[in-house]
């Protein structure tokens, strides 16, 4: 049974997640990402991919966004309000609270401050979010009849989900972004052994195994605390909401112990704001800030302030966080322009960025860049990379699908050359089919699924009474009649079939005449038969009546005299077709005569 | 399946249910009036209860003065307080697989269970429910902790003394059962064993059963529970609320189809009105407060305070009220109003939509603020600096036997302009206030309990209809103050069943299917035959694998090919080894058709005789007879195998399988 396809965005390519699973015939849309890399048409998912004729909603079941990052929400309001789906959109609380604001805060930048036009609006973005509804962890949220979806803990950031899309036997688990490895703010990620037929995890990081948390802290604080303390500014583009209230806690506690006085700013006033949808969704943290946070919340920091645009002219050190975390636009950008040129001066960038924004054209080496109005600006800070973004490594990969037992795998949300190792990998050691689709390109996966039936208690305790004693090599076969029914499936005995069915029984029965020369009476000849067949059938129930017949088991042997011939006594041997095969024997068995040796 | 129930409180419910191969514990609530016949234990020595004059038998004897002390006429005992267990005896409570837990007051009895009876199953609850449950129980073990007692009464125990002694203690249940209460590394032993879990959470639980609590909108994080296998569900509804206060709303449309429906937790005060009850609350607090005097509020540390809190919120600037200071003084005030803003996946719609502002949930935060309300853990340390009267106190213990409630009933008993007002219901006030008597503060009981009422009852069985309900005794009969409202018991059809204390109840359903699997390969060499329209069978031939209480078909192996050796076998060698299995036959044989496909088959020498029930085909020159009947064929002939074979099969072309 096909049931999977894939696309229209994720694929091979960071850019942006937007799959389209169809499982059972149900139709589900996995992220709906925009790319951060495109300005134009290119940025949202082409959605007349789904479905060229006929409206999304009557396609889709249902629409399902992993996290709040704007690579797998983006698109959102484009989808549901420009192209038109009013079906139900499923996220986290934390997701549905958060996501709104980044979409709110993209605009802003795209319309406001770029002046493009043909793109979402506030309202747009209101009424999209009236159609999500929001899911707790673990809660198996029923869409329709059939279709039933369970999120899982990701950590990635805050209210990151993994999502597990069940029909009837059949599954698929969607990773979305996650994290392994608890960081300073949140938990690992978690899943049951839910035996997916199919994982679809990210693959941002197949080829790393990354070396400890502790030492990428350790290197960064040195390098923050290096270009600080030589009088140098440090930038760090960061995204509002996720990595940035970790190296938040990173610096805060730094600064404490080692008593610094530079300031730390954070740019936009999404920060307040931001750390307090952490104060409040603290239960999506990891333990130990949950288990703190009534003496002391870790998101009320001492040492960072607001920033304000006119602190950038400043002089002296000063660590500023400023958004979007990939210098495509804002804050970050406009800082950055003002800093790159003194050599004094550090960017930090700690995740990673997308094809076409500056921040992945300075990690890629390049020192001259042509900005707007063909202006060159020539970098001469210091640029790191350090990656702090929460993707699960080749390891942490690995660790999941040990974790889910799914039976097929499929990469998305990486890079092909990457994903093509890991795939190797995954097969050689999970011995399970692992693919990787090209963006926009169809997989199907072809699942063998077993067929739950209703079956009577009646006959399967009958049945189980049966096979107490199991016996290996004999495996005892059952017996039943299986109704089919409009759609449902019940297994009962055939006595309770014919039964329902108003049916009566129709009995067929063979008498056989077997002759058998013995001149004896007849009540001596039957009981030769006796002990004959006694001695042959061990196993078997032979009984001798006080009518003078014989039994075995239901079969009936009767003897009565040759009307012609007395030395020939002539054996009626009498069966139901549900004993055909020992009453077949029995005659044929009988046909052979007599030992001599029995008197 | 079998209900035990090991608890006669119907609010705090002890019931095990033995269902399918599981055994369930549905709550584990510990009954506390047992300490309203104890005396209150002060934080500071209070002469006036060092005073109070030991109780004197009437035949004069005194050994029992040093444990029993009177007070305006009522005795009590003068010893640490105890609580009342739910029952140990009545099975075996090691062989209990889980305890599922519907809010964090059904929970308060769960050290005693899981520390001190072999207990080694997994305690199910939500988030909220164990946070604020281990806040109720710290509060409690440092309440009592905290003032040392001496002495621990027992004499009076003895069932020859006890039944010498006055109402209440002559009757009280089980006293032999009353334990002391537990420590905190018991406490944090028995939490150890819970396991979280979500609304709407399907668990299984070996196989065989699946547990999901569902949000019953009466506390945060409080959940029904629904047990069910594939063709049994049973519901257990413990402390629902239909009115719209701050938890999520109650889940009902899970409960249909329940072929047995639990019922416990109802409101206590089934005449009073939540609504009115608050209503009287801010007008009393308002009026004692403008002619000077303080108010006492008894409570507990989470629950109806956040609504009071919220209602006061909205109430004192315009009463007049903005410089009266109120504090919520106890152990784990700081954490109760902590916590209550971060369960925002909890809460109703208005306050989850104020979290994805964002803003705190409760109001509470902006009074604290504000320095409106203030929180202390106890009356010592920086609360004497900053108290000022006239004030408002929210407190514990409802039951005014421990905790800072204590004091403040000792310091402003004295003055009729002070009152203490009743919230919780789950102590009769009059008994709470006996110890103190005799009193001048004002005394008023607004009790609010949002938990169902019977006509909200009677309604929600209307919707749900499930084929059984079973509840309390206490529900079955109007209560023993109000015998002729007749109206405050449970109405349905059947009658509910009751239960009491140390009852095993026989939970009446039968069940008639079982869910099977049958594996691929099985399923595609089935051959279906449409016998009526829409309806199609297939004879299954199987092998049955039955492992972890599920069951699965598969293909039969196929037999081993014979060997090939040409030794001569044996007689006993050729005789069937698995009993044969062949399906039942139903239809009939129409003999005209028959005879025709004989003939085709190269039969000549056909006869046809009719009978009474049918007809008789012969077989002149074979010496075969076959006699077909309605339901019947018989086939008799001499013994030649393929002759036989082949009319089996011409039988069989007009007959269906089964």
């Amino acid at each position: 049974m096909p049931f999977f396809r894939l696309g229209p965005g994720a694929g091979q390519d960071v850019g942006r997640s937007c799959i389209l699973v169809s499982i059972a015939g149900k139709n589900v849309m996995l992220d709906c990402g925009m790319h951060m890399g495109y300005n134009d048409d290119r940025r949202f998912p082409d959605f007349s991919y789904i479905t060229q004729n006929g409206r999304l909603t009557d396609f889709l079941d249902c629409v399902i966004i992993s996290h709040f990052h704007l690579d797998h929400c983006g698109a959102l309001p484009y989808f549901s309000e420009m192209v038109g789906y009013d079906g139900p959109i499923y996220m986290t609380h934390p997701t549905k609270a958060i996501c709104p604001i980044l979409l709110e805060d993209y605009r802003k930048i795209t319309v406001d401050k770029k002046g493009e036009t043909n793109f979402f609006t506030s309202q747009m973005i209101k009424d999209c979010m009236k159609k999500v509804v929001a899911v707790h962890l673990h809660q198996t949220v029923q869409v329709d009849e059939e279709l039933e979806i369970k999120a899982y803990y990701a950590g990635h950031v805050l209210g990151a989900a993994m999502f597990q899309i069940k029909v009837g036997c059949e599954s698929v688990v969607y990773t979305g972004d996650y994290n392994m490895t608890p960081d300073r703010h949140l938990g690992a990620a978690w899943i049951d052994k839910c035996r997916p037929d199919l994982l679809i995890t990210e693959s941002t990081y197949a080829t790393t195994i990354r070396d400890s948390k502790r030492c990428r802290e350790r290197d960064f604080l040195k390098k923050v605390h290096e270009t600080v303390e030589r009088g140098g500014k440090v930038l760090i583009p960061v995204f509002a909401l996720g990595r940035a209230q970790e190296l938040c806690i990173l610096l805060e506690t730094f600064w404490e112990r080692m008593n610094l006085k530079a300031p730390i700013y954070f740019s936009t006033g999404l920060t307040e704001k931001a750390n307090h949808y952490y104060k409040l969704f603290i239960t999506w943290t990891n333990q130990k800030i949950r288990k703190t946070f009534v003496q002391r919340n870790m998101f009320e920091f001492k040492h960072i302030k607001a920033f304000d645009r006119a602190f950038a002219d400043n002089p002296g050190p000063m660590v500023v966080f400023a958004t979007p975390g990939m210098l495509h636009a804002g804050q970050s950008l406009q800082i950055f322009r003002k800093w790159a040129g003194n050599e004094k001066n550090m960017v930090i960038m700690p995740g990673y960025c997308v094809q076409g924004t500056v921040g992945h054209k300075i990690l890629s080496g390049q020192r001259k860049l042509e900005m707007e109005g063909r202006q060159i600006l020539e970098v001469k800070m210091q640029v790191e990379y350090m990656s702090f973004s929460a993707h699960a490594d080749a390891k942490g990969i690995m660790q999941l699908i040990r974790q889910a037992e799914p039976r097929n795998v499929l990469l998305v949300h990486g890079e092909a050359k990457k994903m093509e190792f890991l795939k190797q990998k995954i097969e050689q050691e999970f011995h399970v089919n692992c693919y990787m689709p090209a963006n926009g390109e169809t997989t199907t996966i072809f699942t063998n699924p077993s067929i739950p039936v209703d079956i009577s208690l009646g006959l399967l305790k009958r049945e189980t009474a049966i096979g107490l004693l199991p016996d290996v090599k004999k495996p005892k076969l059952m017996h039943g009649t299986l109704i089919m029914k409009d759609n449902s499936f019940r297994l009962v005995s055939p006595e309770q079939a014919l039964k329902e069915l108003g049916l009566a029984e129709h009995q067929l029965r063979f008498t056989c005449r077997v002759h058998i020369q013995d001149p004896r009476k007849e009540h001596e000849t039957v009981l030769r038969v006796y002990n004959h067949l006694k001695g042959v059938l061990k196993d078997y129930s032979v009984q001798h009546l006080p009518d003078g017949s014989i039994t075995v088991e239901s079969i009936l042997i009767q003897a009565t005299a040759h009307s012609e011939d007395q030395g020939t006594k002539v054996l009626l041997v009498s069966w139901t077709y549900q004993d055909e095969e020992l009453g077949s024997y029995l005659t044929s068995l009988l046909k052979k005569g007599l030992p001599q040796s029995t008197s | 399946c079998f209900q035990y129930c090991l608890s006669g409180h119907p609010t705090l419910p002890c019931n095990v249910l033995k269902f399918k191969s599981t055994t369930i514990m549905l709550d584990c609530g510990l009954d506390m009036t047992s300490t309203l016949n104890f005396l209150p234990l002060p934080l500071v020595q209070s002469p006036r209860l060092s005073k109070l004059p030991g109780w004197i038998l009437k035949d004069g004897s005194t050994f029992l003065d040093k444990e029993l002390k009177e007070c305006s006429g009522h005795v009590f005992v003068d010893s640490v307080p105890e609580f009342c267990l739910p029952e140990t005896e009545l099975l075996d409570l090691s062989t209990v697989d889980v305890i599922l837990i519907s809010n964090y007051h059904c929970m308060m009895a769960l050290p005693y269970i899981t520390e001190y009876t072999g207990f080694t199953g997994t305690v199910y609850a939500t988030e909220p429910t164990v946070q604020i449950g281990r806040l109720l129980m710290e509060e409690l073990v440092n309440s009592i902790e905290r003032v040392p007692k001496a002495q621990s009464a027992s004499m009076w125990k003895n069932k020859d003394v006890q039944r010498l002694l006055p109402a209440p203690l002559k009757d009280a249940v089980e006293v032999s059962m009353w334990r002391k209460c537990y420590t905190m590394p018991e406490v944090n032993a028995a939490l150890s064993k819970i396991q979280l879990v979500g609304y709407s959470q399907k668990i299984e639980l070996f196989g065989a059963v699946q547990v999901t609590p569902l949000s019953s909108g009466y506390a945060l994080g409080s959940s029904n529970w629904i047990i069910q296998s594939h063709y049994e569900k049973v519901s257990y509804v413990s402390g629902s609320s239909l009115l719209t206060t701050h938890p999520q709303p109650m889940d009902q449309a899970s409960l249909k189809n329940s072929d047995v429906l639990i019922l416990t937790g109802l409101t206590q005060i089934p005449t009073a009105n939540p609504d009115g009850m608050v209503g009287e609350f801010c007008s009393n607090l308002a009026m004692t407060v403008r002619n000077g005097g303080n108010v006492l509020v008894p409570c507990y540390p989470s629950g109806v305070i956040y609504d009071l809190l919220e209602c006061l919120y909205q109430y004192i600037d315009s009463a007049g009220l903005s410089n009266v200071p109120f504090y919520f003084i106890s152990p784990v005030a700081n954490s109760s109003l902590e916590f209550s803003q971060i369960f925002a996946e909890w809460l109703c719609h208005n306050k989850q939509t104020k979290v994805y502002l964002p803003e705190p949930p409760f109001p509470h935060a902006e009074l604290i603020q504000t320095n409106k309300l203030k929180h202390y853990p106890s009356i010592h340390g920086d609360f004497s600096n900053d108290f000022k009267q006239p004030c408002v106190v929210f407190t514990g213990h409802p039951s005014l036997r421990f905790g800072d409630v204590v004091h403040f009933m000792e310091l402003w008993g004295k003055s009729s302009l002070n009152t203490v007002i009743f919230t919780e219901p789950d102590f009769s006030y009059l008994d709470a206030l006996a110890p103190y008597q005799p009193l001048a503060m004002k005394c008023v009981y607004c009790p609010i309990d949002t938990r169902l009422n019977f006509i909200q009852v009677s309604k929600l069985l209307k919707e749900v209809q499930p084929l059984h309900v079973v509840c309390p005794e206490q529900y079955t009969q109007p209560p023993p103050t109000q015998s002729h409202r007749t109206d405050l018991m449970i109405d349905c059809q059947p009658p509910p069943m009751s239960y009491r204390r140390a009852e095993v109840l026989t939970l009446p359903y039968k069940r008639r299917y079982e869910k099977i699997e049958i594996m691929p390969e099985l399923a595609d060499s089935l051959v279906p035959l449409e016998i009526k329209p829409g309806i199609s069978l297939a004879t299954v031939s199987a092998v049955l694998h039955t492992k972890d209480n599920k069951h699965v078909l598969q293909l039969p192996p196929k037999p081993p090919q014979p060997p090939a050796s040409k030794k001569r076998k044996r007689v006993s060698d050729d005789v069937p080894e698995c009993k044969p299995l062949k399906p039942l036959l139903s239809g009939s044989i129409p003999v005209d058709q028959f005879v025709q496909t004989l003939e085709k088959h190269g039969f000549s020498d056909i006869k046809v005789e009719d009978t009474a029930k049918g007809h008789i085909v012969l077989l002149q020159e074979a010496e075969t007879l076959i006699q077909i009947e309605e339901d019947s064929t018989h086939i008799i002939c001499d013994n030649d195998e393929p002759l036989r074979v082949k009319l089996r099969d011409l039988v069989l072309k007009f007959l269906q399988k089964f």
